[in-house]
């Protein structure tokens, strides 16, 4: 028998991040894949990062996480999103070698100390009362360990649907699979249908590149992690095309054999990234669609083309390719596809991702009902720090919806539940001004070290950070009159008197590069944290503003709500409301305010209630 | 938990009326019912049946309606008893449900108490019934009547969406800017925000709702024996008296708190001070008193020579029985205290003004915690409207809606911790 303090099921995303957070903080880990060659694979856009996506890959990172860091590793094309916009929503996004990221996500997974890779198939969860006490694979071995987290990705019921082909997926169809599903189906936990889809892959070589318009790297030095200096790899460049008349009527033809129009998917899909048959019959007035072409990595002909996902039989997706300009000659390589699967009701969990029902399972990725590489990633940490803590008598960080998108992501999912593969979006962070990619890492390193989840090489860098914040703050308060300003040709009036340089940062037109003659010297000594603190100043009323409006959340905050609160027997609530709170089980009155349907009446009598029992 | 007592009270006009609906709410309410009608009618429906009380003697024949809650108004079980409105048959009624266990009378304003804390109403409406319970004109009814019926929630809601639909352009082109369909906002979205900010202006600049619990505010000015106290009791002595949250009368400023056609009304009698130069120490100090009184009025009746009284207030021409009358050629008013002649007149005239300057009976009106919500609102607003950069209009505009979400009660606790415990003791 081996014992652990936690097992990791799965090597994708969330897995690998789960895996080496857990280890990190000091559990004794193992992780456990079907196939240990295939941890860190990219199963679909070889992209990472994007609008939000960034600032997760940034939160993940600053404590300390993988994918940051392979990303760079794997780095064939940088590009910040929203470049025009407030930086608040610039988003950093790479494209990656799939090849290159792997190996990278490989190399760290080896060397993580405390971590055990465990090649092998999860046949069925030990419990022992109910709590979970260990794993049992398929050739019988038993893995001891109180915390197991699932990072399974879509193994529960996934389908593949291809034009009116059909084929049963799921990476874990074997018969051991079906124990474990089947332990998770008798726990009654509160399951639901969604759909993703994949676009078909080209070859690159039969592509005329020299027609379409190019979209090249960014010439910028930024990356991903701040943990990699600079950018290793040759920068690509992608191009644009876009679909046209004759593909759309291609598919107005043949929306009959789309599985999505056919009946045979119910599924909700997200509404974010439609299928290009979606699209087509959604907005059926438009005359095309942008799609973007991207090279899948460096020693790789595929390209991946972003933006027509599709269902439809291989034979039209031919059409839709064949008849984008640049691609008239284009092979596909390997067709396009829709798949339908079991996702867990995350209001199934708690707040550390465990499952409500059976104590020391914790779930993490897809299989709660999320998209995209980074949100998995971003609750694999969640979940190994959390089980890891558990297991050491330890705390996690204290993540709320004030300091990450991460803890926006758990909050939204945990409340609220999903109805289309959940995406993260800028727009679903309240807090976003303060919450930028660019200061993940002074929201949540000290965190991260504090909880003891961030090796030596980043706390040493952070702290050498620390002391240069110092420096800009103590720099940001020297004070200079506007006569010095306006004599430089800065836009202010003489008149305005003398202000810290950290209140003229917030003067439309004084910007960090025209307070140079006061401020350069220091920005040589990190001009990214420069950017940020400048940033900080600019946006200073609005953050103060919303110190007060987390005063009063703070207030709400600390009236819980015990597990278990009796909704039912609240009066005046509407049975619908009595449902959606005791599958969310909110902690505290704030959290139940963001439960949807919850109006403000209700409130008031939860609030009643609970002050009630509260009493005694 | 212990379950909270069943309560009842006559819940409409002091009797005797020609009917008195007697309700009963609380977990006993069915059980009290049943006892009293012998069975438990069907719900929400208007049933004939004799009373009896627990020896089985009629009481009285009334129409009787059984809401089980939650769906009731206050959101427990519910019963009302329509019963004839004499003295006699309310007494023995209420005698009757007393004696049931863990029943008894209810506690001023205990049924809106209940509806909040259970979920029937939310912030504003709970303090509308606050303000319903207090109300002691026609007027005052009539207007927290409105709010207490959601017209200012359901009006806040509306907003809410407004901004909510401005909010989602704006996240729109921050989030998929990417897409070729949002890379701009829409040319009138600047124009909606200013419309919308106008219309919430609008609300701000009606009279507030706190005007009716002070009344229309009449000052009477003039020197002494102009007339002022005689004018002063014939306004105020035939009316209805109503109390005043004001503070009470001092030596040298009489108030008075009545209700003229339901409309609430505070006349203020300067009466005692000598508007002149030769006061003394004490006098100086009435006289600022007075002064104090006159900018806080809404209305001065001048009754001293013509074109010396304060900017904008009414020249009346008082005891015009006297002999030696000298007549104002401007006067508004022309009368005689005494003789009652032009009186009625004046008192019209004050209606018909106070009406205007105090909120429309039926029309919803702002209180001042409301007032401040909406003020922020604006402001965001404004600001949203002039900004340019969309990540900041985006944030303005859910500031917007925060403090929307504040006037309903649904954004923090504290607006309705505020409301639950210095409104409705609730609690303890």
């Amino acid at each position: 028998m081996h014992s652990f303090d936690v097992l990791v099921i799965g090597g994708g995303h969330a897995g690998v991040e789960a895996a080496c957070a857990a280890a990190r903080m000091g559990a004794r880990t193992a992780l456990v894949s079907f196939d240990l060659d295939a941890i860190g694979a990219m199963s679909c856009n070889p992209a990472i990062g994007g609008l939000g996506k960034g600032h997760l890959v940034r939160e993940v990172d600053a404590l300390d996480g993988v994918i940051g860091l392979a990303a760079d590793a794997g780095a064939i094309h940088y590009r910040m999103l929203n470049r025009s916009k407030g930086s608040a929503v610039w988003g950093p996004r790479v494209q990656a070698d799939r090849v290159r990221f792997k190996a990278a996500v490989q190399a760290m997974v080896r060397a993580q100390a405390n971590l055990t890779l465990v090649q092998g198939e999860a046949a069925a969860l030990v419990l022992k009362g109910g709590a979970v006490a260990g794993l049992e694979l398929a050739e019988g071995t038993m893995l001891e360990a109180g915390r197991v987290v699932l990072c399974t990705g879509t193994f529960l019921g996934g389908v593949l649907f291809r034009g009116e082909e059909r084929f049963v997926g799921g990476r874990i169809g074997e018969n051991a699979a079906q124990r474990l599903a089947r332990q998770l189906r008798e726990a009654a936990l509160p399951m639901a249908r969604l759909k993703t889809g994949t676009p078909p892959r080209l070859d690159g070589r039969t592509i005329d590149w020299a027609v379409l318009e190019e979209q090249p790297s960014d010439d910028e030095s930024w990356t991903m992690s701040p943990l990699t200096p600079r950018r290793r790899n040759p920068q690509i460049f992608c191009a644009i095309t876009r679909t046209t008349q004759a593909g759309h009527d291609a598919i107005r033809a043949n929306l009959h054999r789309s599985p999505l129009f056919s009946g045979a998917i119910a599924a909700a899909g997200p509404r974010y990234c439609p299928s290009i048959e979606d699209k087509i019959h959604r907005f059926g007035d438009r005359d095309g669609h942008q799609v973007f072409l991207e090279p899948e990595g460096l020693d790789t002909h595929l390209v991946y083309p972003n933006g027509i996902s599709t269902s439809l039989p291989v034979d039209v997706q031919e059409t839709v390719v064949r008849t984008m300009p640049g691609c008239a000659r284009a092979v596909i390589v390997q067709p396009g596809y829709a798949v339908e699967y079991d996702h867990i009701d995350p209001r199934a969990l708690t707040p550390d991702l465990q499952v409500r029902a059976i104590p020391g399972l914790y779930c993490a990725g897809q299989i709660n009902g999320t998209t995209g590489y980074e949100e998995a990633a971003a609750q694999g940490l969640v979940a190994g720090l959390e089980a890891a803590a558990a297991a050491l008598g330890k705390e996690a960080p204290q993540l709320d919806r004030a300091n990450s998108y991460i803890a926006v992501m758990i909050d939204d999912l945990t409340l609220q539940g999903v109805s289309e593969p959940y995406r993260m979006l800028t727009a679903r962070a309240e807090y976003r001004l303060r919450l930028r990619a660019n200061n993940a890492a002074t929201r949540l390193t000290g965190l991260g070290i504090a909880a003891g989840c961030v090796g030596e090489e980043r706390r040493r860098w952070w702290e050498r950070r620390e002391e240069v914040r110092q420096m800009f703050h103590v720099k940001h308060s020297q004070k200079v009159h506007a006569r010095e300003l306006a004599e430089r040709g800065l836009p202010v009036r003489r008149d305005h008197g003398e202000k810290p340089l950290s209140e003229w940062l917030r003067h439309d037109g004084v910007t960090l590069d025209a307070l140079a003659p006061w401020l350069a010297e220091i920005t040589a000594l990190d001009p990214l944290l420069a950017e940020e603190m400048a940033e900080d100043a600019a946006y200073a009323p609005y953050l103060a503003r919303q110190d007060a409006e987390l005063r009063d959340l703070r207030a709400s905050e600390a009236l819980p709500l015990p597990a278990g609160f009796p909704y039912a027997e609240v009066p005046g609530l509407s049975n619908e409301m009595v449902e959606r709170l005791t599958k969310a089980a909110p902690r505290t009155l704030a959290a139940a305010g963001r439960v949807p349907g919850v109006t403000p009446a209700a409130l008031a009598a939860l609030l009643v209630h609970a002050r009630r029992r509260q009493a005694g | 938990m212990r379950p909270p007592p069943t309560i009842f009270a006559l819940s409409s006009g002091a009797p005797p009326a020609g009917i008195g609906v007697v309700r009963v709410s609380g977990p006993r309410a069915g059980e009290a019912l049943a006892s009293l009608v012998g069975r438990l009618p069907e719900p929400r429906r208007a049933v004939l049946a004799k009373l009896r009380d627990a020896s089985g003697a009629l009481l009285d024949e009334a129409l009787v309606l059984w809401f089980p809650g939650p769906h009731s108004a206050t959101g427990e079980d519910l019963a009302e008893l329509h019963c004839h409105g004499g003295r006699a048959v309310i007494a023995a009624v209420e005698a009757a449900l007393a004696l049931l266990p863990n029943t008894r009378r209810a506690e001023p304003g205990e049924f809106t108490r209940r509806a909040f804390a259970n979920g029937r109403i939310d912030l504003a409406e709970a303090e509308a019934l606050g303000d319903l319970l207090a109300a002691e004109t026609e007027l005052q009814r009539a207007a927290a009547l409105a709010n207490a019926s959601g017209a200012l929630s359901r009006q806040v809601e509306a907003w809410r969406e407004r901004v909510l639909l401005l909010s989602a352009e704006v996240e729109g082109v921050l989030d998929f800017s990417d897409e070729e369909d949002a890379a701009d906002l829409p040319e009138c979205f600047t124009w909606n925000i200013g419309a919308l900010a106008e219309e919430l202006g609008e609300w701000l600049a009606r009279p507030r709702s706190e005007r009716l619990g002070e009344g229309f505010r009449v000052v009477l000015a003039g020197p002494p024996n102009a007339g002022k106290s005689t004018l002063f009791n014939a306004l105020v002595e035939s009316e209805a008296a109503i109390t005043s949250p004001i503070a009470g009368t001092t030596r040298d400023v009489i108030e008075r708190s009545v209700a003229i056609d339901g409309v609430p009304f505070t006349f203020v009698d300067t009466a005692g001070l000598r508007a002149t130069a030769e006061a003394d120490a004490i006098e100086a100090i009435g006289i600022a008193r007075a002064a104090t009184e006159l900018a806080r009025a809404d209305v001065v009746l001048w009754l001293g020579p013509e074109g010396e009284g304060p900017e904008a207030a009414w020249e009346v021409a008082a005891q015009s029985d006297r002999e030696g009358f000298i007549p104002k050629p401007a006067a508004r008013f022309t009368l005689s205290a005494t003789t009652g002649q032009g009186v009625a007149a004046l008192k019209r005239a004050l209606v018909e003004t106070a009406r205007e300057a105090l909120p429309k009976p039926g029309e919803a009106a702002l209180n001042a915690r409301q007032h401040a919500r909406l003020s922020e609102a604006v402001a965001a607003l404004a600001r949203a409207k002039a900004l340019s950069d969309p990540l900041l209009v985006a944030e303005e505009l859910r500031h917007a809606r925060l403090a929307f979400d504040r006037l309903v009660g649904r954004a923090t606790t504290e607006d309705m911790l505020d409301t639950l415990f210095g409104r409705f003791c609730i609690g303890k």
